[in-house]
């Protein structure tokens, strides 16, 4: 073969690499077997706040100084209400989608009140919601899901780590059911 | 068989350029829109439904949950404020202020983002738990030996990293430099 041909040859072979290089990085949230939600489902049932121990750290990059507790939830049978006292210094509540992306979170403060309540939902149930009772929604916290599972992490921050078993309590207390 | 060889070649160096520049995209933390600070960097983004598809694939193998925007911003910190990887075997100061937060933590991970075991069962710091200058400064010193002050112990691990996290922040997508945002300086001193 000639030189010309060998390098149109290695030409095709860079495109095709950026090809190659797009679809991976595009498919490998799909196909990772050891994101957050694969390594939760052996120890989180379905619908249930369960604690999620420190040591062995169950994800990378947690925060050890907080108590941590998650909800794996599905929607399929309809609407989750979550409940969650937050604890004395500082609670947050973020929700993941399936993949793991951070599509929502609040904190106390945000919440503004002693005990955090909202409704979890996809955007078919919540047209779905008859109308009076969107329209008293004004105190009603709605949250929508754009995938029928996923997770829900709540997080109370321990200041130091002597008030580790408080934020655990508090976390105890939080619930996450079919409404 | 021209055809062949050459289709042969093109597919190795198309699975080569591929899946090699995947590999090191998602090993060196190249997503986009971060800030840097200092030695510090963070992808406010990435606590979003806006997170780019780099940062989601390299999400989904490391299988971390990324802090929600509406909980917090972490930066992370792997090498010191001259650009050297942070060494565990090397005393390293911490020292200045944070950006305005309600609380925040400062934690010492391995590079795989695990705790490095210690016998005081210290992985990092707490806003509260502090202990401070006067002025509200701090310096805060990684090392393998117990330090007077902040010790914060690495356990001799040959490279470490830091994460810094603000919770409950006006600090997010729109800041953009270090005087929104003082950082706290990094610096390598004596190694062992």
């Amino acid at each position: 073969m000639t030189r010309w041909s060998w390098i149109l040859w290695l030409l095709g072979g860079l495109l095709l690499g950026g090809v190659v290089h797009l679809s991976t990085v595009l498919a490998l949230p799909r196909t990772a077997a050891h994101d957050a939600y694969a390594r939760l489902l052996a120890i989180a049932p379905v619908n249930k706040v369960v604690p999620l121990p420190t040591t062995p750290a169950v994800m990378p990059f947690m925060d050890p100084a907080f108590a941590t507790a998650v909800c794996r939830y599905d929607l399929s049978r309809g609407a989750l209400k979550l409940t969650a006292p937050i604890s004395q210094a500082y609670t947050a509540i973020s929700f993941y989608t399936r993949y793991g992306i951070a599509y929502y979170a609040i904190n106390d403060r945000a919440a503004g009140r002693k005990v955090i309540e909202l409704d979890l939902m996809t955007t078919a149930q919540r047209d779905q919601l008859p109308e009076e009772e969107d329209v008293t929604a004004a105190d009603r916290l709605i949250v929508e899901s754009p995938t029928l599972t996923g997770l829900i992490v709540l997080k109370a921050l321990s200041p130091e780590p002597g008030l580790m078993p408080m934020a655990e309590k508090a976390l105890a207390a939080a619930q996450c059911k079919p409404q | 068989m021209r055809l062949l060889l050459g289709s042969l070649f093109s597919f190795i160096v198309a699975a080569g350029v591929g899946l090699g520049s995947t590999w090191f995209a998602l090993t060196n933390g190249t997503a986009f829109g971060g800030i840097t600070i200092g030695a510090w960097q963070a992808w406010p983004k990435t606590g979003t439904m806006d997170i780019d598809p780099y940062a989601r694939a390299s999400v989904s193998r490391t299988g971390e949950l990324p802090i929600g925007l509406g909980d917090g911003v972490s930066f992370v910190a792997k090498t010191d404020d001259a650009g050297r990887p942070l060494d565990g075997r090397c005393d390293v100061l911490i020292t200045g202020t944070t950006p305005q937060a309600r609380f925040w933590t400062m934690t010492l991970y391995d590079p795989d983002g695990q705790f490095v075991a210690n016998s005081l069962n210290r992985q990092g710091f707490t806003s509260q738990e502090l202990i401070r200058k006067p002025d509200g400064s701090f310096t805060i010193t990684a090392a393998p030996r117990a330090r007077p002050g902040n010790w914060l112990p690495t356990g001799g691990a040959e490279r470490f990293m830091l994460a810094l996290r603000l919770y409950d922040t006006p600090v997010g997508i729109a800041t953009r430099a270090g005087r929104e945002a003082p950082m706290p300086a990094i610096k390598q001193g004596n190694c062992e």
